[in-house]
């Protein structure tokens, strides 16, 4: 299993998603700059980390989705490499137009930083296959602009098609249909508010996020 | 050359920030403000002969994210 994160500038959760990669991989993940080009030969996973890349200037995302790296990260995707957004990860996912959608503002304007309910809608994907359908975890969310929005057709169609992976359990942010994390038409790319990297071992009271990432090991070659 | 580009969020999206100007105007109180809604104003000086299609690609790649936002573009002569 190899694997990386990207780091950009104003990445503040790299580090914690990376030591979740190497705790359920045994192997510790490449850390790759921004400004790369290409990514590890033979890459398996992809991380894209929570945090206040470019200070969220022009909007959340926005600066770091152009960052020469993505354009490689968007090459693996299309290659079926699975890329995981968290956080500030799922807004520069959705900025650079590998899952659908936007984040905006949280609807109550605040700052939200607190665990929370998600109810795992899908458990047929990559990322969720060690949970079960319909399952309550809790997770933390620490986010400004987690406010999910998309057109009708779009909600109706991630809906259908078994896309919304996870759905928080009570409104936390606004988002539309309460969404909470959402993952590609080909499955291979979960984005979510929440930060499962946050609770994987007992020193963080829970470890509910943990099979997300040992889930990640199965169908990849050790 | 200078190009001025408004971005402001679609109809119907909602704008949080733009909800909070409002109470606070109301606050402050200011009576009959039915809406506010707050978007960008971005400044451009652009060498001469940039063209109207790259000026209209910067904004659909970088500038507006059209999932929520649209945008103006207005050139000074």
């Amino acid at each position: 299993m190899k694997s990386a994160v990207i780091v950009f500038p104003g990445s503040n959760c790299d580090r914690d998603l990376a030591v979740a990669f190497r705790d359920a991989t045994g192997v510790a993940p490449a850390m790759i700059w921004h400004r790369e080009t290409s990514l590890p030969d033979g890459i398996d996973l992809i991380g894209v980390p929570g945090g206040f890349s470019y200070g969220d200037y022009l909007r959340s995302g926005a600066m770091a989705a152009r960052s020469p790296v993505m354009r490689a990260v968007a090459d693996a995707a299309a290659r079926g490499v699975r890329v995981f957004g968290v956080c500030n990860g799922f807004q520069v996912l959705t900025e650079a137009g590998l899952l659908p959608g936007a984040l905006m503002r949280n609807a109550g304007i605040n700052f939200v930083c607190r665990d929370v309910d998600l109810t795992v809608e899908n458990s047929d994907s990559p990322f969720t296959r060690l949970y079960a359908s319909g399952e309550t975890i809790t997770i933390p969310v620490a986010h400004h602009d987690g406010n999910y929005t998309a057109d009708d057709v779009t909600l109706d169609r991630l809906e259908s098609e078994g896309r919304v992976a996870f759905r928080y359990g009570s409104a936390v942010n606004g988002s539309a249909r309460n969404i909470a994390g959402i993952l590609n038409d080909a499955g291979n790319v979960l984005g979510m508010m929440p930060h499962p990297e946050r609770m994987v071992e007992a020193a963080h009271g829970r470890s509910d996020g943990r099979r997300l990432f040992e889930g990640l090991l199965e169908g990849v070659a050790a | 050359m200078k190009a001025r580009v408004y971005v402001t969020l679609k109809n119907g999206v909602l704008d949080p920030q733009g909800k909070a100007i409002h109470h606070a105007l109301e606050g402050l109180g200011f009576g009959g403000v039915q809406d506010v809604r707050a978007g960008k104003l971005i400044e451009l000086e652009l060498a001469d002969g940039t063209s109207d299609a790259d000026l209209d690609a910067m904004c659909r790649k970088l500038l507006a994210n059209t999932v929520i936002e649209n945008y103006r573009i207005e050139r000074a002569a």
